[in-house]
C-alpha cells in the first residue's frame, strides 16, 4: 500500500541538542592515576589529612579490585591510565563571590542548556549548585538557607568548612570498598554537592544541581553527600547533559544519602548525558553508585530517576532500611535508543522491623537499545513485618531492541510480604494506528503512548522536572515508529 | 493554489468515495478481489456479509491500516487518491473509522487523546485550537447525546471500559471530530439492546446531507435502528449483491448461503 509510515527509526532519530564544547581554559593535570596524582588532587584542594588518607586507602583498595563484568552491558576495555583525573576551570582560582564574577563563557553554557542560573534564581526559587567539570562555580541562595541552618555547598567547600560532618558521614553509606567504581571515585573525586539539613527543618526549596562534562578526556568523579537530620525534609534534583564528542567518557559518581529518625529525602534525577551517535559511536559511560541509608526509625528515602542519556548506564539507586518502620522507594524510567545500553534497577535491603519498599520500573527500548532491570529485594532475619511491592514493565519499540529483567529476591523472615509484577509489551501498531486514525501524527502518538506508560513515575517528580522529563522522552524517541 | 482549485472542481463532479476494483492482500493471502463501491454525501451504506468475507478489511484499508497490501484498483475520496495519504492525513480530511475493537492506551487519559485529536483536526482545517475549558464544554455537550458519565473522560483510553462503553466512546469521537465519511466497523457487536439503542441514537444524530456513512455489520440488528439507504452483500472479497434496506431483511430471514450460491452460479455462467 502506498502510504508508508515514517519508520520508528526515523522518529527516534533526533540529533542530540546539547552537543557543543566550550572554550574555557582548564587547569588540568597529566593523564593517568598514581598515588602522586591523588596527593596532587588533595593538595590542590587544600584538603585536611583525613581526606588524603581516605583517598589513598581507597586507591590502594581499588588496585586490588577488578572491573565488574556481571552487568548486561558491553564496551571496549577502559584504559584508566588514559584519563585526566582533575580539571578545574581557571576562574576557580579566584573563587567567584557572586554570579557576576562567574566566567561569562560558563554562564553561556548554561544558557544554551536552558539553565540560566540567574533566571532559575529569580523565577524558580531553586538554589543551584552548578558543577562545571569538576569544581563548583556558582552557589546561590546560600544565605537564605544558611539562616535556617541548612548547609548546601560544593563538596570542596564542605571539606573546608564542615570537616566534622564530612568525616562523620563520608563513606558511611558507600564505603570505598563497596565496588570498583565507588573505590575509584573515592580515590579521585574532585567535587560534588554537599547538603545537611538540621533536625526538624523542612528545606523550603527544591535543591538542584546541574552537572556537565566538558574538558577533553576528563573523567567525571562527583561525590554527593546529603544528610537529613532527625525530622528533617529535603527534595533534591539532579539533572545532567553533556556536549557532543567522539571518544567515550567515563562518569563514575557516588551519591550517599543519610536519613536519621523521622527524616525524609526525595532525590530526583533526569539524566541526559550524550548517548553516542546513531551508529553507537561515542557517548558517556555512566557507572554510578547511589545509595540511601534510612538510618533512623520512620525515615524515608525516595529515588526517582529518568534515564534517557549515556551510551551505558550502570546504576542501582538503593535503600538500606535500617530504622524500624522506614520506607524506601524507587521510581525509574530508563529509555535506550540506537545503541544505548542500560542496566539499572535498585536494591532494597530490609533490616528494621515493619520496613516497607516500593519499586516501580519502566524500561523503554527502541532502535537497537538494550534495557535491563536488575533489582534485589533482601529481607533480613531481623525485618519482621517487612513488605515490598515491585512492578517492572518493559515497552519495546521496533524489533531490534531488547528488554531484560533480573529480579533477585532473598527472604530470611517468614513474616515478610514480597510481591513482584512484571510485564513486557510492544508498542502496539494497534495503538499507533488508533491515534493516527484520529488525526494525531505518528510522532505525537509515540510520545503520548510512551508518556502514558511512564505516568506512574512522572507523577513522583517535582512539577518542573516532570515537564522537562516528558519533553526529553519525546525528543529521545523521535524516529522510533516503524 | 491552482491544483487546489481543480481538486475542488473535480470533487463537485465526483462521488465522495469511489472504490474501484479494489484488490487487497494480507500476508500474500487475497482478501478483497475487485471490490467496487460508490458513496455520495448524505448516503448511508451498509456492508453485510458472512465472517471472513472481507468487511473489516475494507474498513481498515479505507482508514489506512498498513498491514494490508493493495495489489490492484483505486480509491478516490473527494477526487483525490485516498491510498496515497497516511492515516492521519485521511483522518484530517474527514475519514473516520469507528473501530471494531477500540484500542486501550494505558496511562493516557481519554480526554487527553480526544483533545489532541480534535486540535490536530482543527489545526488542519485552519481553525484555532481549543483550550482545556472550551474543549471540556464541547465534550460534555456531546457526551449527553451518548449518555456517558464524566468519569470516562479521565480514565485511560478504553482501559477497563465495558464493551458498551468502548463503542459509545467511538461514537463520541465521531461526534467530536465531525467526519465527512464515517466508517463504522461492527459497531453493534458486543452490545446489549440498551447500549445498541444509545449507540444508534448517536449515529442517527450525526446523519446529515454532507456526511456519508459506511456501516460494516454482520447482523441486521443495527439496521433496525439506523436505516440504511443501500445494502451491499460482500462475499469472497467482492460485492455480490446490492439493494435497498429490504435486502437486509431478506438476509436476516434467509441467511447468506443463497447469495453465495447465486454468486457462484453467476461466475460459472460468466466463465462459459
Amino acid at each position: 500500500m502506498s502510504t508508508p509510515a515514517p519508520s520508528l527509526d526515523d522518529l527516534i532519530a533526533r540529533e542530540y541538542q546539547h552537543g557543543f564544547v566550550t572554550d574555557v581554559e582548564s587547569d588540568t593535570i597529566p593523564h593517568g592515576l598514581s598515588e602522586d596524582v591523588i596527593r596532587l588532587i588533595s593538595a590542590k584542594k587544600h584538603e585536611p589529612a583525613f581526606m588524603l588518607e581516605w583517598r589513598l586507602a581507597a586507591y590502594r583498595h581499588w588496585l586490588t579490585m577488578r572491573e565488574p563484568a556481571w552487568a548486561n552491558v558491553h564496551h571496549p576495555p577502559i584504559d584508566f591510565q588514559d584519563i585526566i583525573y582533575y580539571s578545574a576551570p581557571k576562574s576557580q582560582k579566584n573563587r567567584p563571590k557572586s554570579l557576576d564574577e562567574v566566567d561569562p563563557e560558563l554562564l553561556r553554557v548554561y544558557e544554551k542548556l536552558g539553565v540560566p542560573l540567574k533566571e532559575r534564581e529569580m523565577l524558580a526559587g531553586v538554589a543551584v549548585d552548578a558543577v562545571f567539570d569538576s569544581v563548583s562555580v556558582g552557589t546561590t541562595f546560600k544565605e537564605k538557607l544558611g539562616a535556617m541552618g541548612i548547609v548546601f555547598c560544593s563538596f570542596s567547600e564542605a571539606v573546608q568548612e564542615h570537616p566534622e560532618l564530612v568525616q562523620k558521614y563520608l563513606g558511611s553509606v558507600v564505603p570505598y570498598t563497596d565496588n570498583f567504581f565507588a573505590a575509584l571515585n573515592s580515590a579521585v573525586f574532585s567535587d560534588g554537592s554537599f547538603c545537611y539539613i538540621p533536625p526538624g527543618v523542612r528545606c523550603p526549596m527544591e535543591l538542584s544541581t546541574y552537572f556537565r562534562i566538558n574538558a577533553k578526556d576528563t573523567g567525571q568523579f562527583e561525590r554527593t553527600l546529603i544528610i537529613a537530620d532527625a525530622g528533617a525534609y529535603v527534595s533534591y534534583l539532579e539533572g545532567c547533559t553533556a556536549p557532543m564528542r567522539d571518544e567515550n567518557q567515563l562518569h563514575a559518581a557516588v551519591v550517599e544519602l543519610v536519613a536519621l529518625e523521622g527524616a525524609q529525602i526525595k532525590y530526583s534525577t533526569v539524566q541526559n548525558w550524550y548517548p553516542g551517535d546513531k551508529q553507537g559511536k561515542g557517548g558517556i559511560y555512566n557507572f554510578v553508585t547511589k545509595r540511601g541509608d534510612c538510618r533512623g526509625d520512620r525515615s524515608r528515602i525516595s529515588w526517582t530517576q529518568v534515564e534517557t542519556g549515556s551510551a551505558i548506564t550502570w546504576k542501582y539507586p538503593s535503600c538500606i532500611l535500617r530504622g524500624d518502620g522506614s520506607i524506601g522507594e524507587f521510581y525509574s524510567v530508563a529509555l535506550t535508543n540506537n545503541f544505548q545500553q542500560a542496566d539499572t534497577g535498585t536494591k532494597m535491603i530490609h533490616i528494621g522491623r515493619n520496613t516497607k519498599s516500593t519499586i516501580v520500573s519502566k524500561g523503554i527500548s527502541a532502535g537497537r537499545g538494550q534495557n535491563a532491570y536488575r533489582g534485589l529485594v533482601k529481607i533480613l532475619k531481623s525485618a519482621d513485618g517487612a513488605r515490598n511491592h515491585s512492578q517492572c514493565d518493559s515497552l519495546l519499540l521496533g524489533d531490534r531492541c531488547g528488554a531484560h529483567t533480573f529480579p533477585y529476591i532473598e527472604v530470611k523472615n517468614a513474616t515478610a510480604q514480597v510481591e513482584h509484577e512484571a510485564s513486557t509489551s510492544r508498542i502496539g501498531e494497534d495503538q499507533l494506528f488508533y491515534c493516527r486514525q484520529r488525526g494525531i501524527s505518528a510522532e505525537d502518538a509515540v510520545s503520548m503512548i510512551v508518556n502514558g506508560f511512564c505516568k506512574e513515575v512522572f507523577k513522583e517528580l517535582p512539577m518542573e522536572f516532570a515537564v522537562e522529563a516528558q519533553k526529553l522522552l519525546g525528543v529521545s524517541l523521535e524516529g522510533s515508529v516503524g | 493554489m491552482a491544483a487546489d482549485h481543480s481538486d475542488k472542481a473535480r470533487a463537485s463532479r465526483e462521488p465522495m468515495l469511489d472504490v474501484r476494483d479494489l484488490a487487497v492482500e494480507v500476508d500474500d493471502k487475497p482478501i478483497l478481489r475487485g471490490l467496487s463501491l460508490v458513496v455520495n454525501p448524505g448516503e448511508v451504506h451498509a456492508i453485510m456479509g458472512p465472517n471472513g468475507s472481507g468487511k473489516s478489511t475494507l474498513a481498515q484499508v479505507l482508514a489506512g491500516r498498513e498491514a494490508f497490501t493493495v495489489t490492484d484498483g483505486a480509491v478516490r475520496y473527494d477526487g483525490r487518491d485516498l491510498l496515497a495519504l497516511p492515516p492521519e492525513e485521511r483522518a484530517r480530511e474527514g475519514v473516520f473509522l469507528a473501530f471494531q475493537y477500540p484500542v486501550e492506551i494505558p496511562g493516557v487519559s481519554n480526554v487527553y487523546l480526544l483533545k489532541a485529536a480534535v486540535n490536530a483536526i482543527r489545526k488542519h482545517r485552519g481553525q484555532p485550537e481549543l483550550d482545556a475549558m472550551e474543549f471540556l464544554a464541547l465534550i460534555r455537550e456531546k457526551m449527553k447525546l451518548l449518555d456517558m458519565g464524566d468519569e470516562l473522560l479521565f480514565r485511560s483510553v478504553n482501559e477497563g471500559f465495558s464493551g458498551g462503553e468502548k463503542k459509545r466512546n467511538e461514537i463520541l469521537q465521531m461526534a467530536l471530530l465531525e467526519p465527512r465519511l464515517a466508517i463504522l466497523d461492527e459497531t453493534d457487536s458486543g452490545l446489549d439492546i440498551d447500549a445498541l439503542q444509545i449507540v444508534a441514537k448517536g449515529i442517527n444524530a450525526l446523519r446529515s446531507p454532507e456526511r456519508a456513512m459506511v456501516m460494516v455489520t454482520h447482523y441486521q440488528r443495527l439496521l433496525d435502528y439506523v436505516v440504511p439507504d443501500f445494502v451491499h452483500v460482500l462475499a469472497n472479497g467482492r460485492i455480490v449483491k446490492s439493494g435497498g434496506k429490504e435486502l437486509a431483511q431478506e438476509l436476516e430471514a434467509r441467511g447468506y448461503g443463497w447469495i453465495e450460491q447465486e454468486a457462484v452460479r453467476e461466475r460459472a455462467v460468466a466463465a462459459k
